[in-house]
């Protein structure tokens, strides 16, 4: 009797555990599905082409103008301009507490890292623009005459406001930066002591060792959490909103990254409260939700597959 | 005993088709929440009654003054306000989710459509007129400008002050597209009062999210110019003169606004159904009649009558 109810009870736990596991991915099919329920409908008005190179965005001008590429280079340059800062300083951050720095030391660095990532985003938003914007305009701001020079200077020189989004790239390396290091450490860590010991062997120096056979051997880990950095960078909302400016302008080349920008995510937020429902603005911010969504997955799906294929490689 | 593959795949279609299958169409659900919103208390149950009261950010300040002023006068009533412009409201009102929806612009055609084929109409109550200050920095040697100069300055066609009298690259405040601040500005100002025309706001405006934005924005940087609600106009920033169509450079106040000497003023209005609620109309009557309107000419509009 007591063997029976110990094997039912152990039956339910198995059902409940895979039932959990199966949730997580019917939850994804059912966002997909909601987007795309949603978003569809766009195109029997605007065709895809037209929706995503479309140049102009003015939702409420009459007739309605939906572009999305303003939007797309907008995530474009603030995310680029974040990764330049994070990644590097990341991986050397990553670097510095798993090779350099004694054991007790990382111990109290790495966890006051990874506070970086608890702050929320909205807090980010004021201080970039109260603090960092600010700063920005008034160190680089309007010289009232052009400096000589090349013309992405005199443009970062003239900053007309704090606003840009050079000010979004810098909050948003700051909150990516907690998950490159914490995610690169652990996998410095992971690579196994005997690979350095072999180089310091051969007669290689700490730096040559570091660079040439830790770093190379963590790389499917370093990888990985890139990916997820750029996942976050994309999918940011608050910060952007509050300190990129939102202005739906096509980034310019040289001066692009020194002046307002306006991201889709920001866009999606900012309107989404005033569209009436299943009216050809809020299918098109469906339509841009869903670009955000597929975004995404393809950088989770190419982080995942470099993960493993490097995986691989090691466990030759 | 462990599930065969198989069964888990079947268990995976058969949950995923039956949530999709079970999902109601959303006929009539609460409008996704702005940036300028908060999540509203639960309706009352008991004895205190609340009212909604969304829309407008340029009418948050006066909407809350007489939201408390009535709570002290009315102790079974409670008038919620939020924010989140004028177009989060009019969606509001048309969803179903507000007693009074409040506005800086008229409703366009196309939202009476929606709240008609939804069984409402609205009702239009003007509650008070308000200017719209164009500001400037405090350093900006400008200190009048004609319609067309603003016109243009907010379509890029100029964009450095020397065009107008000042120095460096100009950097354009704005509200963002929710604002009916914005619509009436881009009607009035940059379309110059002719609706068939082409002329738009640029894309380089900067969107700002409220009245208090723009001007701390104006305030602290030299190069910017921002157009908020009379209401919102303080020291920190200076209010440029518009040159009106007997060619005065007028500057905005509630004396100006009142004789019409100011150019860009208009209406305030708050939208309720065609049915509102006993508290509702009663809210609405206290705001039209002496005891509201005195706040209204308080919070630096000009009141209705």
């Amino acid at each position: 009797m007591k063997r029976r109810v110990q094997r039912s009870f152990e039956a339910l736990v198995e059902l409940a555990i895979k039932l959990a596991g199966v949730a997580s991915i019917v939850f994804v099919v059912l966002i997909l599905v909601f987007l795309l329920k949603d978003a569809v409908p766009v195109l029997s008005s605007t065709p895809l082409g037209e929706l995503v190179a479309g140049q102009q965005w003015r939702p409420t001008s009459e007739p309605a103008k939906l572009g999305f590429l303003p939007l797309i280079l907008g995530s474009l340059v603030v995310g680029a301009g974040a990764l330049m800062l994070a990644i590097p300083l990341g991986i050397a951050c990553a670097t510095f507490l798993s090779e350099v720095v004694p054991t007790h030391v990382r111990e109290i660095v790495k966890p006051i890292v990874e506070v970086l990532a608890a702050i929320p985003s909205v807090v980010y938003g004021f201080v970039g623009l109260l603090i960092v914007g600010d700063w920005l305009r008034r160190t680089a701001g309007s010289a009232g005459e052009a400096l000589p020079g090349p013309d992405w200077l005199t443009a970062a020189l003239n900053m007309p406001t704090g606003m840009a989004a050079i000010t979004g790239a810098i909050m948003l390396a700051l909150m990516t930066l907690p998950t490159i290091v914490s995610i690169s450490e652990d996998a410095l860590n992971a690579v196994p002591r005997s690979y350095r010991e072999a180089s310091w062997a051969l007669g290689a120096t700490r730096w040559e060792t570091t660079v040439r056979v830790t770093l190379p051997a963590a790389r499917s880990g370093i990888i990985a959490g890139v990916m997820l950095g750029i996942g976050r960078v994309v999918g940011e909302t608050m910060t952007v909103l509050m300190v990129t400016g939102n202005s739906p302008v096509i980034p310019s080349l040289t001066k692009g990254l020194f002046r307002p920008v306006r991201t889709m995510t920001a866009t999606i937020a900012a309107e989404m409260g005033e569209t009436a429902h299943n009216t050809e603005h809020y299918h098109a911010l469906f339509m841009l939700g869903l670009l955000l969504f597929l975004i995404t997955f393809a950088v989770n799906t190419v982080a995942d597959f470099v993960t493993n294929a490097n995986k691989h490689v090691e466990t030759r | 005993m462990a599930l065969r593959k198989s069964t888990l795949y079947l268990v995976l279609v058969v949950l995923t088709a039956g949530l999709i299958a079970g999902c109601p169409k959303p006929e009539v659900s609460e409008p996704p929440m702005g940036p300028g919103e908060m999540p509203q208390p639960p309706a009352d149950t008991a004895s205190v009654t609340t009212l909604q009261a969304k829309g407008s950010d340029t009418l948050l300040q006066v909407a809350q003054a007489l939201a408390e002023a009535y709570a002290e006068k009315v102790s079974d009533v409670e008038v919620a306000v939020t924010g989140g412009g004028s177009g989060t409201g009019f969606q509001a009102l048309i969803e179903g989710t507000t007693d009074i929806a409040n506005a800086s612009r008229k409703i366009k055609d196309k939202e009476v459509d929606a709240a008609k084929a939804k069984g409402i109409e609205p009702q239009e109550n003007v509650v008070g007129h308000d200017g719209i200050a164009v500001i400037v920095n405090k350093d900006n040697p400008v200190s009048a400008l004609t319609i067309q100069q603003l016109s243009d300055l907010y379509t890029a066609a100029i964009n450095d002050w020397q065009a107008v009298g000042g120095t460096g690259e100009v950097a354009l405040m704005s509200r963002d597209t929710t604002s009916g601040t914005y619509e009436y500005f881009r009607e009035a100002v940059v379309k110059q009062g002719d609706k068939d025309t082409d002329l738009d706001f640029a894309a380089s405006i900067i969107m700002l999210p409220s009245n208090s934005a723009i001007r701390d924005e104006v305030a602290k940087n030299t190069a910017a110019i921002g157009y908020i609600g009379l209401g919102y106009l303080d020291d920190s920033v200076k209010a440029v003169a518009v040159v009106n169509d007997a060619g005065a450079e007028v500057l905005p106040s509630v004396d100006t606004v009142k004789d019409g000497s100011y150019p860009i003023s208009r209406p305030l209005f708050m939208y309720t159904s065609q049915e509102p609620s006993e508290a509702t109309a009663a809210y609405m009557e206290w705001i039209m009649g002496d005891d509201g309107q005195a706040i209204v000419a308080d919070e630096g509009f000009v009141p209705a009558h």
